[in-house]
């Protein structure tokens, strides 16, 4: 019974989903079952949360700081500038005003004949007051190609020039908010101005009432792979570009799609996103093994860079893996010289396409897990960082196996180590 | 006379040049292959390590062509490996032929590269691969030990032992010598072969528990440098038998093998602008009985192993040791150590350094196809399937293939009756005679260079028959389509396809450039002179379509294109080797 606990509860959420905000809904029925105290009411978020979300939090601050009796004012975070995802002088650019950062490079990591194209890109963020570190990702804006816009104003009514609101409620032109707008149905790429119920036609609508029902474009994450300490006011991303096949052809991700065509004098629109929940250990000396296979091995390049600006002495360990180590063996020279230099202690590799059986990298873990268990016992920290769908899953599952076997646990019991680990802020992930 | 011995195996290997104290410390040349081999996260061994693994016919290369994307890419070269086979007498089976093709695409680029040496090479093997192809060339009942290295190398012999008794003999010689010669490390069945419950890396306690049992012969800094031995049958001199270090030619008479005359102090290559390099032409020193020439082998290997340069590697070729010393000092520590000298050279005469190609009959009755194959190169083509052609051929042949020191190929020891079978397949494949091709194409050699070796300054291989189609229509005009004219073409100063002893060389210099040599003697006796220094293709056809307009009116019977460039002063002739650096046609 949890009657002493007072709750409130926000869900975050995508409304394209059939369980939207699902989590949150089971989490804020599940306390009250339990007894806890609702200070306020459930909110339920779409992928536009930002105002919304402003104004919950701010009524909940509101609520407790009414209740405090201390004279500490509301907003004041117990621990720091970290809590609450700012830092001290707060940079202008959010999400809804992003900073236009110029391309500096956009560089094939993946040689020819992969069957990936991973770009390694330079942005400038000078002049933008961004102050990130290794962990935080890139927010990148996406917006619709010209000629999809055009071809969707062509079966519309509307003037292109008609005055609208855009998603941040300012005045925009039709056209540039439809650059903003989700045009095509996820899975099938059917344009949603002619199959989807109550958008077709238009249907005698306004402009505003029609555009409204279309969800504006979700902005991408990238872990970013550069340490400040390092390359000061540049932001460097390994990004994949997404490239999908639809029954009307292939196409290529919005984002990452701009993003390889980018040419110099471009700028993208990008935001800082926080990632407080995947730092490195405060102690220099600690050891860090990073499990990144995929273009998940980019935060692990800013770990890296910023130990060495630092002349960290903590031992590191690397695990990763990828299609075929010929063509996509993402930054290979950087860690082979990090390896040279004592840098990077270990290297270990998983080629999955390469001749013999399919490796990943959940199989060198299980080989080295006599290793890898020493590091733990000895007070090394675990990140993972990539695909949320099958590594991380099997990842945490080999996890478990070798904490079993080589800690000589049962598996609840080895279990509950990862877990120990992750509330020590020992086992930290950033998967997507 | 007072030898001078600063700079040889009599010193302390600190002394010497850096290579020396890595042998030496190599625990005859284990190193740390075996851990770099096991190395993922590279596809490259340890850099010292990289001179070892030559002794085993291994040579790392890099994809030179992918350097410049892959730097810019964030990855490492492209690394692979070039692995050679040791084949004394350059004769191989056809279950053999049959093994190699499929390790060629298997674990290699897909082709197999006959040799300027009378052997195969691979290319684009990946270290992940190493292992297996290696193992894979043993379970073929051959071997890469020695192939490269400093060591005695693939000893050749004139091509085709089934020509003639002579050549047979030679043949066998060939073979003595190479199994006489070859290291004696545990550390090629430990690492490659993993044979013999020998785990890789497994430590050796120290060099004085193995020095006893292995290499008697080498020591543990080997020779300072290759060391190339060649055995030809006058009146061919296939072998090019003054580029080597050591030759033998066959000396017949009255039907019977009597002996071999014997050269020493060949060598190609050089450096461009270090006068203190050059190409040699061997010397004859005598004449040795067939029952001595292994003797003869084993103590010159010796001397060269003694005496030769350590401290720079440019000086440590056996020429240079000669040179340094004289013939006589040569001739007079041979007969210290054999007991006694050598008898008197008997003498003999060479027609031409090129094949023959086409069928020809021995004595026997039996037939050989000289197969033109050009640059060595067997893969398939659109409009020549050779790879394809020659494993069928492999399939129904009942005699053996003799690779020859031109880079081509002799299917041996063809019954009559089965001459049409083999027409027919290669006919099938596009393969065969192709009445258009100059003597001048058929007379040429290119090394392999870009994109695989890294010593390479411009194109050989994959420019060569270009700049010879483009030729052709000038010896089209001039009416010399047939005329025999040897053409090599090399990479580099180095001279891997013995351009200087070419009555035409081309060896480059930058990308796109070329040193055009001439004057060389078609029966490799004398080496060419520069004649134009760093050439563009227009240049080169320039220069040539001259001459050989020259040629054609001026010649005096079946005078030699190298003579007769010689005879009308274009180049002067080279008489003593260690000027070749000082003339040039003025």
């Amino acid at each position: 019974r949890l009657e002493q606990l007072r709750f409130a509860v926000l869900a975050l959420g995508d409304s394209s989903y059939e369980k939207f905000c699902a989590s949150g809904r089971e989490l804020d029925a599940r306390l009250e079952t339990l007894g806890a105290v609702r200070l306020q009411p459930r909110l339920d978020c779409d992928l536009d949360f930002d105002a919304p979300a402003s104004r919950w939090i701010e009524a909940v601050v509101d609520r407790l700081a009414s209740e405090r009796t201390d004279g500490v004012a509301p907003g004041s975070a117990p621990t720091g500038a970290e809590a609450r995802g700012g830092s001290p002088v707060a940079s202008a650019h959010t999400r809804k005003n992003p900073f236009p950062a110029p391309v500096l490079a956009n560089e094939r990591l993946t040689a020819a004949g992969s069957s990936k194209d991973v770009r390694h890109v330079e942005l400038s963020i000078e002049g933008a007051n961004f102050h990130y570190e290794p962990g935080d990702a890139l927010g990148v804006l996406a917006f619709n190609r010209e000629e999809d816009v055009e071809a969707v104003l062509a079966t519309l009514p509307y003037s292109p020039q008609t005055e609208v609101l855009d998603e941040t409620g300012a005045a925009s032109t039709l056209r540039e908010a439809l650059a903003r707008r989700q045009l095509r149905a996820p899975r099938t790429g059917a344009w949603l101005a002619e199959c989807a119920p109550g958008l077709s036609g238009a249907g005698g609508l306004g402009a505003n009432e029609w555009l409204a029902r279309l969800r504006p474009l979700a902005p991408r994450l990238y872990s970013i792979a550069s340490s400040q300490r390092r390359v000061a006011d540049e932001v460097h991303l390994a990004v994949s570009v997404v490239e999908y096949h639809t029954a009307q052809g292939s196409r290529r991700g919005l984002v990452s799609g701009a993003i390889a065509a980018s040419a110099a004098e471009a700028t993208l629109p990008v935001y800082l996103h926080r990632n407080p929940g995947f730092r490195l250990p405060a102690d220099p000396t600690a050891a860090v093994v990073m499990i990144g296979p995929g273009t998940g091995v980019a935060p692990f390049r800013a770990f890296l860079q910023e130990r060495e600006a630092l002349g960290a002495s903590g031992r590191n360990w690397l695990f990763f893996g990828d299609r075929s180590f010929e063509t996509d063996f993402l930054y290979q020279s950087e860690w082979i010289d990090w390896r040279k230099r004592g840098l990077l202690t270990r290297v270990d590799v998983a080629f999955s396409r390469d001749r013999g059986e399919k490796t990943y990298v959940q199989h060198r873990l299980a080989e080295r897990g006599a290793e890898l268990w020493s590091w733990l016992e000895e007070g090394a920290s675990l990140y993972v960082c990539g695909d949320a769908e099958r590594m991380a899953p099997d990842v945490h599952r080999t996890l478990v196996e070798l904490i079993a076997r080589h800690g000589r646990l049962d598996a609840e019991a080895a279990e509950e180590h990862l877990l120990e680990l992750q509330r020590a802020r020992r086992y930290q992930r950033d998967v997507y | 006379m007072d030898i001078e011995r600063s700079a040889d195996r009599s010193r302390p290997v600190a002394e010497l040049h850096p290579n020396e104290r890595l042998k030496d410390e190599s625990r005859q040349l284990r190193g740390t292959i075996a851990q770099g081999l096991a190395d993922p996260v590279t596809g490259a061994i340890r850099d010292p390590d990289t001179q070892l693994s030559k002794f085993f016919g291994i040579y790392q290369q890099d994809d030179r062509d992918l350097r410049d994307a892959r730097r810019r890419a964030r990855l490492e070269p492209r690394y692979q490996f070039m692995v050679r086979v040791r084949m004394p007498g350059g004769v191989c089976s056809t279950a053999q032929w049959l093994a190699l093709d499929a390790l060629a695409r298997d674990t290699a680029d897909g082709s197999l590269r006959l040799t300027t040496r009378q052997t195969f090479q691979f290319h684009g093997v990946r270290k992940r691969d190493l292992k297996r192809h290696v193992k894979a060339i043993a379970a073929a009942g051959l071997d890469t030990l020695g192939a490269c290295g400093d060591v005695n190398r693939n000893v050749i012999s004139a091509a085709n032992p089934l020509r003639s008794p002579a050549h047979a003999a030679a043949n066998e010689l060939a073979q003595r010598i190479g199994a006489h010669l070859l290291p004696r490390t545990g550390a090629y069945r430990e690492i490659f072969l993993e044979e013999d419950g020998v785990r890789p890396g497994d430590p050796v306690a120290g060099p004085d528990a193995t020095g006893g049992e292995e290499e008697p012969f080498y020591g543990r800094t080997y020779l300072p440098r290759k060391f190339k031995i060649a055995i030809a049958v006058p009146p061919q001199n296939d072998v090019d038998v003054y580029a080597h270090d050591l030759g033998y030619v066959a000396i017949v008479e009255r039907g019977h093998l009597a002996g071999y005359d014997v050269t020493v102090g060949g060598g190609m290559g050089m450096t461009h602008g270090a006068t203190a390099t050059f190409p040699r032409v061997a010397d004859v020193v005598g004449f040795c009985r067939p029952e001595e020439a292994l003797s003869v082998a084993e103590h010159t290997v010796a001397i060269q192993r003694d005496f030769g340069h350590r401290k720079d590697r440019a000086h440590a070729r056996f020429k240079y040791t000669i040179e340094d010393r004289g013939l006589d000092w040569f001739r007079a520590e041979l007969a210290r150590r054999m007991g006694r000298p050598l008898d008197p050279a008997r003498g003999f005469r060479f027609e031409s350094t090129g094949d023959e190609n086409g069928w020809r009959e021995d004595s026997a009755g039996l037939w050989h196809y000289t197969l033109f194959v050009e640059n060595g190169r067997v893969r398939d083509r659109p409009d020549q399937r050779l790879m394809s052609a020659l494993r069928a051929v492999a399939r129904v042949h009942g005699g053996s293939f003799a690779l020859t020191t031109n880079q081509n190929l002799i299917i041996a020891g063809v019954a009559a009756g089965e001459r049409g079978a083999i027409d027919a397949l290669l006919h099938e494949h596009g393969v065969g005679e192709r009445p258009g091709r100059s003597g001048l194409r058929l007379n040429s050699i290119a090394c392999v260079a870009l994109p695989t070796c890294g010593l390479a300054m411009a194109e050989s291989e994959r420019y060569l028959p270009t700049l010879l189609d483009r030729l052709e229509p000038l010896l089209a005009a001039a009416s010399l389509t047939q005329a025999p004219i040897t053409i090599r073409m090399s990479g580099c100063p180095n001279g891997c396809s013995r351009p200087y002893l070419a009555e035409i060389a081309l060896v480059g210099k930058a990308p796109g450039r070329y040193n055009l040599y001439l004057g060389a003697s078609a029966r490799g006796d004398r080496m060419s002179a520069l004649y134009r220094e760093n050439l563009d293709e227009a240049a080169i056809l320039q220069h040539l379509g001259s001459l050989l307009q020259r040629y054609a009116s001026e010649r005096i019977g079946d005078e030699r294109f190298g003579d007769f460039t010689v005879r009308i002063g274009a180049v002067p002739a080279v008489e003593r080797s260690r000027d070749f650096q000082h003339l040039r046609a003025t």
